[in-house]
């Protein structure tokens, strides 16, 4: 589908085109080319082994587990794995390298042409979709971190985040606007945490995209690009792409040209600014790395990899409606990110335990509290659902007692509040509270028979034809009954009583 | 009684097991020739207490009786090898008072394999250099001297000078050294001793200073083909911590030597008699021809007919490789750190590296850079490994009409210091006969054959295909029982 997202500028309307380039840092245990550990958050410089810090004579040694990371987030990507690959040096000096190179792969990537599906609508997935090609991905070493704050005249580096391994996934230039990019590594980031190869934590600087963006009247060759390099938000991803688009159509239409430059963004002032032009680029010198051997991958090892990926967010979206019965909403919502599509399916499969029924009679009972209840709650409570209070057992007890009668809906609401709170499991909250409801009809039927003593005139008046007086009979006996009688059997009660 | 230091290694070990003498009086010998050496400038840094720790375990040892391989041998590491608690530079003032917490496999396998060391041999800076002038610690002096009584101080070759003239000179009984275009046989040819370059991957490069990996190949220097192949077979085995390195077991050189080749063909490649040749070494050659006949082998005429492009692309390959691998030598971490006043980080690079790389290091540095600048790379780079690999084909299909190649070592015998450090061409044709095999990956050995009118070593090269380290070494082996090569260098230091 084509976008309607239009620059409004003084010669008329301007068209953005976008790729991206993600840098997704690798989940592993060791780094791309050493033993030493990727755990984050470690004092400075303790990650780190000779081959890190480029002593003389250290040689790398590549992790098979990281290609074999890249090569599953290629087959999630439906993408061409390479069988034979290859490492390159890409030759610059700076304190953060070490080597005084960084690993990367130029001339013959790991992954090659994919795509991937984005929705641009949550309410209606089906209704909005647009491919967007993924042209590469290929398998590099990350660099140190510069520290200047450390001291009055010296910068400090921490070479632990040297040589963790990075995919870059290099997207087509097939986005038009900025939602689309916020979809597009929204839908990447779920893969990519579905797969199990990137955790996805922007925040943490495990996800960082280089954002390159040029503008063009509708229908003309593409414009002169920029690159804005690291950006590590969706929002300011699209931040990004709106101020850039912009600056990029004033200048044109103030007579100046677009320069092919990288820029950084400044997250305070929301803008982007020239970093180096291609004038002042480096060349890389990019040659094939003497100290590895090309990557030769086996037709075992990439069907292994395949047969090793989970069900991904599309699969299972479509799995949700037609098996499980949830709406197209829902079951985007449920699908979105592997860890809530996880904590669904486990309270399905608790809830058909519980009740005895199939998976597709109790799901969508258990995806509506999911959505609804515990959302709303966990929202207000300001935490995850990684770290919600209730469990997916004690979802599914709460959503058991509903279904057997055993708690009405506003009973499971205060039950839930409750859980909220504490943590305690449903039937002990229903246990010590006495919140549980009652069909005994010998206490319904003295609690009808006081109310109707009590209202003689109301229940003339009902028998006289007032059959709306009926609803208030209900509610009387409810509150009497402190909300705990089940209201099945007081509408039979009544109705007999009152004859 | 004998001059220890007359024995080779073979000689030590088995005099040393058979309670000749005891490895502590083997250290104290080679500790004193040492001592008394300063004049061939052949060490960066003497190690006489890991000579003589190492000697007197293998004492302990062998009363035990768990003597090991090279248990009383006292040996010289190349100081392109790392060496735990030990300065190493590379020959290089940018690496000056680095000592590394870690030992390369190369030299940690013969030390685990008992021997000791008698400290780090000088070399060309880097590994780059073919007369051992480009150390950033002297010239290293060849023992040899012209028969002329000009007393004209010899080039012991390069980029392994330190080792050849040590062990020509007797003050080590063998030593390591590391061959990226030919730096273990040249050397080996200047000062009349057995150099032998392994096939890359033998040996591990892990610890070893890189200068070009794809050539760098670790190999031994005695002076013999049988103390070479008892150093080789401690040296070399697969390492997990070099991706280059071959997984294959390691046979035993020595138990297979056999100097019999009948049913073995010599190729004698036609390229390789080049212009200018002087005549002496074109008659070496001849009579190497006869030796390798004598010892039962056929003799045929094969080409190898991009032999003339090795060089040129060897001049690129190399210099690219080594562009990268130096670039880690930035005054950040370790080694040398020169800050002018006010320096930023690009000026303290500049400065660091101006003062701690010698010209040579420095020209190759920006040949590499050059080679593989946008716009050249494919001129230049593309283009070499293209005639690599043409280089690599034509050995193959030698190898259908031959088992050995045999040649010159070098085109010249040793030149004097300082006859051709103004003229880098010139030097750089000294690889001419090396360089090839080198690009081809290929095992190769240099066998003394006999002494130029000068009265200094020529030498002859063995070639053979990849892995039969055992077939050259036999080939090997018959040239020196036949060339009876016993010249030795007067002592004058």
């Amino acid at each position: 589908m084509v976008s309607n997202y239009r620059i409004q500028g003084a010669t008329g309307e301007w068209e953005v085109v976008i790729g991206l380039e993600v840098h997704a840092q690798i989940t592993s245990h060791s780094k791309l080319f050493s033993g030493a550990s990727t755990e984050f958050g470690q004092e400075p410089n303790c990650n780190v082994s000779l081959v890190d810090a480029a002593m003389p004579g250290m040689l790398p040694v590549v992790n098979g587990e990281c290609l074999r990371q890249a090569v599953r987030t290629g087959l999630a990507l439906n993408a061409q794995i390479n069988r034979w690959s290859r490492f390159d040096r890409k030759n610059y000096f700076y304190a953060d390298l070490p080597q005084g190179y960084q690993i990367s792969q130029l001339f013959h990537p790991i992954v090659g042409e994919g795509e991937i599906e984005v929705s641009l609508d949550e309410k209606d997935p089906e209704g909005t979709v647009k491919t967007i090609g993924i042209e590469r991905i290929h398998v590099e070493q990350d660099a140190g971190k510069l520290m200047h704050d450390q001291h009055p005249t010296m910068s400090y580096v921490d070479l632990n985040r040297c040589g963790v391994a990075l995919m870059e996934i290099v997207s087509r230039p097939d986005m038009a606007s900025p939602a689309e990019a916020g979809a597009y590594v929204r839908k990447l980031r779920s893969i990519l945490r579905y797969v199990g190869s990137c955790d996805g934590n922007m925040e943490q600087g495990s996800m960082r995209a280089d954002v390159n963006v040029s503008v063009r009247k509708p229908g003309d060759e593409l414009g002169t690009r920029t690159e804005t390099k690291n950006v590590n938000s969706i929002r300011f991803i699209q931040q990004v792409v709106e101020t850039e688009a912009r600056r990029q159509v004033d200048l044109i239409e103030d007579g100046g040209t677009v320069v092919q430059e990288t820029r950084l963004f400044d997250p305070d002032k929301g803008e982007t600014r020239s970093m180096r032009s291609k004038e002042d680029a480096h060349d890389y010198r990019y040659f094939p790395d003497p100290d590895l051997l090309p990557i030769e991958l086996s037709e075992e090892f990439v069907a292994e990899a395949k047969a090793s990926l989970p069900e991904l967010p599309d699969a299972k979206r479509h799995r949700y409606e037609n098996e499980l019965g949830l709406s197209a909403y829902n079951a985007a919502v449920l699908t979105a990110e592997a860890e809530t599509a996880r904590w669904f399916e486990g309270l399905a499969a608790e809830s058909a335990k519980k009740q005895g029924k199939p998976e597709a009679d109790v799901a969508k009972a258990a995806a509506n509290w999911l959505i609804s209840d515990l959302f709303g709650g966990l929202n207000k409570l300001g935490v995850d659902l990684d770290s919600s209070p209730i469990s997916a057992a004690q979802g599914a007890e709460l959503l058991a007692l509903v279904a057997d009668g055993t708690l009405s809906g506003p009973l499971a609401k205060q039950v839930f509040e409750i859980m909220l709170e504490t943590g305690d499991d449903p039937e002990k909250i229903v246990e010590e509270k006495g919140l549980k409801q009652t069909s005994d009809t010998g206490a319904i039927e003295a609690v009808i028979a006081d109310i109707l003593a009590a209202n003689s005139d109301k229940v003339e008046e009902y028998r006289g034809g007032k059959d709306k007086l009926f609803g208030f009979f209900v509610g009387q006996t409810m509150k009497a009954m402190q909300g705990k009688a089940n209201p099945k059997v007081v509408n039979e009660l009544l109705r007999k009583a009152l004859g | 009684m004998t001059d220890i230091t007359d024995l080779g290694v073979a000689e030590i070990r088995d005099g040393f097991r058979g309670g000749a003498f005891s490895a502590r009086e083997v250290a104290e010998a080679f500790n004193d020739a040492v001592a008394g050496s300063d004049a061939l400038n052949c060490f960066i840094v003497k190690t006489p207490e890991k000579a003589l720790e190492a000697a007197d375990e293998a004492d302990r040892a062998l009363a035990a009786g768990e003597a090991k391989p090279l248990s009383g041998v006292p040996l010289g590491i190349k100081d392109l090898f790392c060496t735990k608690g030990v300065q190493s530079t590379a020959a290089s003032h940018i690496l000056e008072g680095f000592v590394p917490p870690y030992e390369s496999t190369v030299s940690g396998n013969l030390l685990e394999a008992g021997a000791g060391m008698l400290g780090k041999l000088n070399m060309d800076q880097f590994a780059m250099g073919s007369s051992n002038e480009t150390s950033y610690f002297g010239n290293v002096v060849s023992p040899w001297r012209r028969n002329d009584g000009g007393n004209t101080p010899m080039s012991p070759g390069g980029s392994s000078g330190g080792t050849s003239s040590a062990i020509a000179a007797h003050i080590v009984p063998a030593a390591t050294g590391t061959d990226t275009g030919g730096s273990i046989r040249q050397p080996a040819a200047f000062t009349g001793i057995c150099g032998m370059k392994p096939t890359y991957g033998r040996c591990s490069r892990y610890g070893m200073v890189a200068f070009a990996s794809s050539l760098d190949q670790a190999g031994p220097m005695a002076r013999s083909v049988k103390d070479c192949a008892i150093l080789l077979e401690a040296m070399a085995g697969y390492d997990a911590k070099d991706s280059t390195s071959l997984n294959e077991p390691v046979p035993h050189w020595e138990a297979g030597l056999s100097g019999d080749l009948k049913g073995k063909k010599i190729g004698i490649p036609k390229e390789y008699r080049v212009d200018d040749m002087p005549e002496e070494i074109d008659a070496l050659w001849k009579q190497g021809v006869e030796w390798m006949r004598d010892a039962g082998a056929e003799i045929v005429d094969v080409s190898l007919p991009h032999t003339k492009y090795a060089l040129p692309a060897y001049y690129i390959i190399a210099p690219a490789e080594a562009s990268a691998n130096l670039a880690r030598y930035d005054g950040v971490r370790y080694g040398l750190r020169e800050t002018p006043d006010g320096a930023n980080l690009q000026e303290m690079y500049a400065a660091t590296r101006a003062a701690g790389f010698g010209d040579e290091v420095k020209r190759r540095i920006m040949i590499g850079t050059y080679v593989l600048s946008a716009g050249f790379y494919d001129a230049y780079f593309t283009q070499a490994t293209k005639v690599r690999t043409l280089i690599a084909r034509d050995f193959d299909q030698a190898w259908d009409s031959c088992d050995y190649l045999l040649t010159p070592t070098a085109p010249s015998a040793a030149f004097g210091l300082g006859d051709l450090s103004d003229d880098p061409i010139a030097m750089y044709l000294n690889d001419v006969f090396t360089v090839p095999s080198s690009l081809a990956g290929l095992p190769a050995i240099a066998v003394p054959g006999g002494l130029s009118k000068q009265g200094l070593p020529l030498g002859l090269q063995i070639i053979g295909k990849a892995l039969d380290e055992q077939g050259v070494m036999n080939a090997g082996l018959a040239m020196e029982d036949r060339a009876g090569f016993t010249a030795r260098a007067e002592k004058w230091w």
